[in-house]
């Protein structure tokens, strides 16, 4: 008799009009697509993107090459020299992050006693030839000048966790 | 009449269908599959070999990328590994963190794996809808990470940071705002749990719709029930785990036989399939999305009312926080030491396992009494499923080979490490 009833059943095509019906409603409802380069999804504080090195208000580059991030890095694509400058300061002459390498955990910015190497919240980037994957240090702190605003709110939002 | 002969044919690395790198040599008589033998080792990257050149806590982030769709879980199998040879543990909010993080990262993977097993099987839909939650579970990483997938977020001996109290909202634009702003930013008023409460809350109704679109669809059906089927002898014989194994019908959950974490102070169920075809597992996954909910509403309101540490107070293996460190010397003593030299783990061997959404993944960590690891082996449950690729598949058709890989929910970061 059940076998009888489910043949029935199935000859209605229940179940594919109650898959269609809830597409169907789905067609009227509010879209949860995001219109990509116009309107951008919302990034936390915390996001890990393109590097930046920093600067302190006065304009002196934060950097003082410890070399933590190099030592720290674990797909070691941080290189850098280092000098000391004219007035007696120890800075680096040369730092320099392969962005092919980099694999974005973060352990840079958390070793940085000075907060000077951080990781932005850019990720929309690219490079136009070979080679460019390789961060000098000028790049490196423009993008810091450039963002400054941005990084420095990101941090102080998050500083009581850190 | 011409002869008619087997012939050879190969399945990806190239296909869709194949989940990676899968590369199948298949053996037909016809559409009828005689012999199946898979190739692995196309996305080996040596992880084991290469966590033997670094300190202990560089390799975080490179358990990420073993299972790339359930990152954390990989994780917390590693750094269980080192918690327990330093003879640390974790506070209990680190605990109960790992937990529901752990759970959200289940939901994640089998929100992978049923859009993709579907789109395989021709339910285009249900990939959406599996994705747009998927993207909720996303933003719940990438509050307390950074990152939407590759975390680096626990460490031994806790996890990096605690769990924010804001969460991001969405910014007025030309097609979002008013009532639709209010809408897209509904969740996100409060702190990151609030908005996992908010998820936990609505899930089950996704979970439902779900079920509308595949559970009794006689298209689904056909191409799944009696597919691959498992007998729990042979599950057992060849060292499946996870859903593989419950979907055959052997309540082996190792969140309740071998518990780790906060398991023993959450409630849930383990599903247990009948049949062990490739339907049953669909249910026993579903179902599991079920309980994974329910864990992380227990996690949620434990986490709430019990605000403290999440991380060990032990600067031997974990930095002081960053202002104590830029004011005491001797903080800073350890900052360094910790990021250039890391911490030396005695020595002595380690297997800890954890129940990721795919089954048992193991790390058997041996130490040397250094501050690298002398040898990291790991447990992938995948591989396991994929060696029974052949029985599972001989005698069915060219089409069912897919249903199996999507039942297998094989992913290759994974299994060729």
């Amino acid at each position: 008799m059940t076998k009888v009833f489910k043949y029935l059943k199935s000859l209605t095509l229940n179940e594919i009009r109650k898959g269609l019906l809830l597409t169907q409603k789905y067609f009227f409802k509010r879209k949860f697509t995001v219109r990509y380069p116009e309107e951008k999804t919302p990034k936390s504080p915390r996001f890990r993107g393109l590097h930046a090195l920093r600067r302190y208000p006065n304009g002196e580059e934060r950097c003082i090459a410890c070399k933590l991030c190099e030592a720290v890095c674990p797909a070691a694509a941080i290189t850098i020299d280092s000098d000391v400058r004219e007035d007696g300061s120890r800075r680096t002459t040369k730092y320099e992050i392969d962005l092919f390498k980099c694999i974005y955990c973060g352990f840079c910015e958390e070793s940085c006693p000075v907060d000077s190497i951080v990781e932005t919240d850019i990720h929309e980037y690219h490079f136009e030839s070979k080679g460019k994957n390789v961060m000098t240090k000028e790049q490196l702190l423009a993008i810091g000048d450039m963002y400054e605003e941005q990084i420095a709110n990101a941090r102080t939002k998050d500083a009581k966790y850190r | 009449m011409p002869e008619i002969k087997n012939y050879t044919m190969n399945f990806g690395p190239q296909h869709p269908a194949a989940h990676g790198v899968l590369r199948l040599i298949l053996e037909l008589d016809g559409e009828v599959v005689e012999h199946a033998d898979p190739h692995v080792g196309l996305l080996h990257r040596g992880t084991e070999k290469l966590a033997e050149s670094k300190p202990f806590n560089q390799s975080i982030g490179y358990m990420d990328r073993l299972d790339y769709v359930s990152m954390m879980c990989n994780e917390h199998a590693y750094v269980r590994a080192i918690e327990q040879l330093l003879g640390i543990e974790a506070p209990i909010r680190a605990q109960y963190i790992r937990t529901m993080f752990d759970e959200i990262t289940r939901v994640r993977n089998h929100l992978m794996w049923i859009g993709t097993h579907g789109l395989d099987l021709g339910a285009m839909a249900l990939f959406l809808y599996a994705f747009r939650e998927r993207e909720q579970c996303m933003d719940m990483y990438e509050a307390v990470s950074g990152a939407r997938m590759h975390a680096t977020y626990y460490r031994p001996g806790g996890v990096y940071r605690d769990l924010p109290d804001h969460m991001p909202q969405y910014q007025e634009s030309k097609w979002t705002k008013g009532k639709n702003l209010a809408y897209a930013n509904e969740w996100r008023e409060g702190s990151l749990l609030d908005f996992i409460d908010a998820f936990a809350d609505d899930f089950p109704s996704k979970i439902a719709e779900y079920r509308t679109l595949l559970q009794d669809n006689r298209i689904w059906k056909q191409r799944t029930v009696g597919i691959g089927v498992v007998s729990p002898e042979q599950a057992k014989a060849w060292g499946f785990t996870g859903p593989m194994l419950r979907g055959s019908g052997v309540a082996w959950d190792l969140r309740k036989k071998q518990t780790y974490a906060a398991y023993d102070k959450v409630d849930f169920d383990v599903p247990v399939g009948v049949n062990g075809d490739c339907y049953d597992r669909y249910l026993v996954r579903m179902e599991e999305m079920v309980q994974s909910t329910r864990i992380i509403k227990q996690c949620v309101e434990w986490l709430r009312n019990n605000p403290g540490p999440v991380m060990v107070d032990e600067y031997k293996v974990a930095p002081p926080d960053r202002e104590m460190m830029k004011e005491d010397m001797e903080s800073m003593i350890h900052h360094f030491k910790l990021f250039t030299e890391g911490y030396t783990v005695p020595a002595g061997e380690v297997y800890t396992a954890v129940e990721a959404p795919k089954g048992e993944f193991g790390v058997y960590m041996i130490s040397d009494d250094s501050n690298k690891p002398f040898r990291l082996k790991l447990r992938a449950p995948g591989f396991a499923h994929l060696s029974a690729m052949n029985d599972m598949v001989k005698g069915h058709m060219l089409a069912d080979v897919v249903a199996v890989i999507g039942t297998m929910d094989i992913v290759f970061g994974e299994i060729d490490r």
